[in-house]
């Protein structure tokens, strides 16, 4: 109880310089959790457009990036015949621009595609699409940015398409983005007879590593992946799972000099206190626990507050109705885990110079010359 | 195993054997070779004038410092090795300081505590013995004020009390009433005697006022750097 109290008397001390190491983890820990959370969600999307009733996707083998994946539509056309699939979906992924939106998603899909089959079409049938090369199905948002409704004729890149349905998914990418019928996406982004990738569904699921080894085997230059698979694997999630690390491990590195300075000037300031504490028998392990213990309490303390101010932030971008779709307030646990334990860890590291000096701290030229 | 005195009087608690200590890098030489040795349960008075050495001489026997040259023990183990730092500053020696040295913002309990929180003493234990030592003192009333409620001699009596809370053999008192007004002096110091007779802890206390230091056993007289054996006067 002491113990404890010692740790508290000194950030009650100093209310101002505690209250604003606090605030300098409280900020680097949401910072950290609205990035990494972002980013994961994005993945997470992502994924979710590759996985849509589908558990395997094949694509170009050591593509860096999906939109450079080339695959032929013969492979298209033999995957789809094997006995161990239920059904094989080409998909073209391609990026245009308009006038004010430099990044619009195409997705080039067959009438058959999970992804027209399985939406919300909010206008329009859906046995209409694919009828006519320069037809395309608007995602919900694509649609209002676009400010396009049903039977307009939208300006997309260097096209002018006729929107004969607009459909809602769950999905920001797939709401913001834009559906083709697959060989006027190949003929508009010059891709004739190949695709990105083709998204599998096996008639059972047990037969995953046997369908992997047969693509391997009748087209080495492909892969196939299952989707945990890819989205472990998959170089440009990896690139911004490292890029949102990073970032929030950076803003962490800043609240924990925030930290080092406070705990520096506590234990400056309060060489007497120690003094006193060794020649009352104090150790250096009990003195260093006071000084651990006062920056873990801040860590603490910023961590939770980071926590909530981000999770409020991630709601708040949430309900802002340009991103709808785009963030996911999927907080994993072990996300939380990380974030808590990396403040508690960039705070004891901001200690670990303050507790050094405090145990080379010498009680009787302390008590003499203050 | 304990040291004879040489007198034979008893066991030798505490013991300078040819002490010599320098600061500034050997420009100011403080103590030049001290010899002395108190038995155990004296009061024993250090008198000489400001910087001759008294604090040092007791920061020594606190292991607060280390001599340059020459032997300082307690009870018998000489203490200038680090693994004996803890164990004499929990269980042998309590401090008592001119500047009394609490923690302004504790309560006198929680100031009292300290040693036991070191020392690792159970929680009702401590709570007994600082029971029993605030009662002794008259500060039961005062447990749960902060020191910066407190009186200049409530103060000293608290430095007191946690100087013995662990119940040490041998109280080093540093000009125990030197920042209190004469009749608290006088108040502080009766108590200090009586409860170190009481307890039978042994006493060496560093002091300007040779009217306390003549209530003690012994006076020594220290002068530059050497004590002065032929003033004792008990």
């Amino acid at each position: 109880m002491i113990f404890l109290k010692l740790i508290v008397t000194n950030l009650r001390r100093h209310r101002i310089r505690s209250f604003i190491s606090v605030a300098g983890i409280a900020f680097s820990v949401a910072a950290m959790l609205t990035v990494v959370t972002i980013l994961q969600g994005a993945i997470g999307m992502f994924s979710g457009i590759l996985s849509s009733d589908s558990e395997i996707i094949v694509f170009e083998r050591n593509v860096s990036d999906l939109f450079f994946s080339n695959v032929p539509a013969a492979a298209v056309e033999e995957i789809g015949g094997w006995p161990m699939v239920r059904h094989a979906d080409p998909v073209l992924f391609g990026v245009v621009s308009s006038a004010d939106h430099p990044i619009i998603t195409c997705f080039g899909v067959t009438a058959e595609d999970a992804r027209i089959r399985k939406a919300t079409w909010v206008a329009g049938d859906r046995l209409d699409f694919a009828q006519h090369a320069d037809d395309v199905v608007l995602g919900e948002r694509a649609a209002e940015f676009l400010s396009a409704k049903l039977g307009d004729h939208v300006p997309i890149g260097h096209g002018v398409f006729h929107v004969i349905g607009i459909l809602k998914t769950a999905n920001g990418f797939e709401d913001g983005g834009v559906f083709m019928p697959l060989t006027s996406a190949q003929s508009f982004f010059h891709k004739e007879g190949t695709s990105s990738v083709i998204t599998i569904k096996l008639r059972n699921k047990d037969d995953a590593a046997g369908f992997k080894a047969r693509v391997k085997a009748s087209f080495p230059n492909l892969i196939g992946l299952e989707d945990q698979e890819f989205t472990r694997s998959y170089s440009q999630f990896k690139i911004l799972k490292a890029t949102a690390w990073a970032v929030g491990g950076c803003g962490l590195i800043l609240g924990g000099l925030g930290v080092a300075n406070t705990m520096i000037m506590s234990v400056f300031t309060r060489i007497r206190e120690i003094a006193i504490l060794r020649v009352n028998g104090f150790s250096n392990m009990q003195l260093a626990g006071v000084i651990f213990g006062e920056s873990a309490l801040v860590s603490i303390i910023g961590a939770l507050a980071g926590l909530s101010i981000g999770i409020c932030f991630l709601y708040m971008l949430k309900l802002v109705p340009a991103l709808h779709g785009y963030v996911d307030v999927t907080i994993e646990p072990a996300i939380l885990l990380i974030v808590i334990l990396l403040a508690l860890l960039t705070g004891v590291a901001g200690a670990l110079y303050p507790a050094f000096y405090a145990m080379r701290v010498r009680a009787v030229e302390a008590l003499r010359f203050e | 195993m304990k040291t004879e005195s040489a007198n034979g009087n008893g066991n030798v608690v505490l013991r300078a054997d040819d002490v010599w200590k320098s600061y500034d890098d050997g420009a100011i030489t403080v103590l030049k070779g001290a010899d002395f040795e108190v038995t155990a349960g004296q009061t024993v008075a250090l008198c000489g004038p400001s910087g001759c050495g008294k604090s040092t001489l007791l920061h020594l026997f606190g292991g607060l410092d280390e001599p340059d040259r020459g032997r300082v023990s307690v009870n018998g183990t000489e203490i200038n090795r680090h693994s004996n730092l803890l164990r004499l500053l929990r269980h042998e020696v309590g401090f008592v300081f001119q500047l009394h040295n609490l923690i302004p913002d504790l309560t006198l309990e929680e100031n009292c505590l300290i040693p036991t929180v070191a020392a690792g003493t159970d929680q009702r234990s401590a709570q007994a013995r600082l029971r029993h030592l605030t009662d002794r003192t008259g500060l039961s009333h005062r447990r749960d004020q902060r020191i910066q409620k407190l009186s200049g001699g409530e103060r000293q009596r608290t430095a007191l009390c946690r100087a013995l809370m662990n119940k040490p053999k041998i109280l080093l008192a540093d000009e125990p009433t030197g920042s209190l007004d004469e009749q608290t002096s006088a108040t502080v110091f009766e108590l200090l005697l009586d409860i170190v007779a009481t307890e039978g802890v042994t006493l060496v206390m560093a002091t300007h006022d040779r009217g306390l230091a003549a209530r003690c056993d012994r006076l020594l007289e220290m002068h530059e750097g050497r004590i002065d054996e032929s003033v004792s006067v008990r």
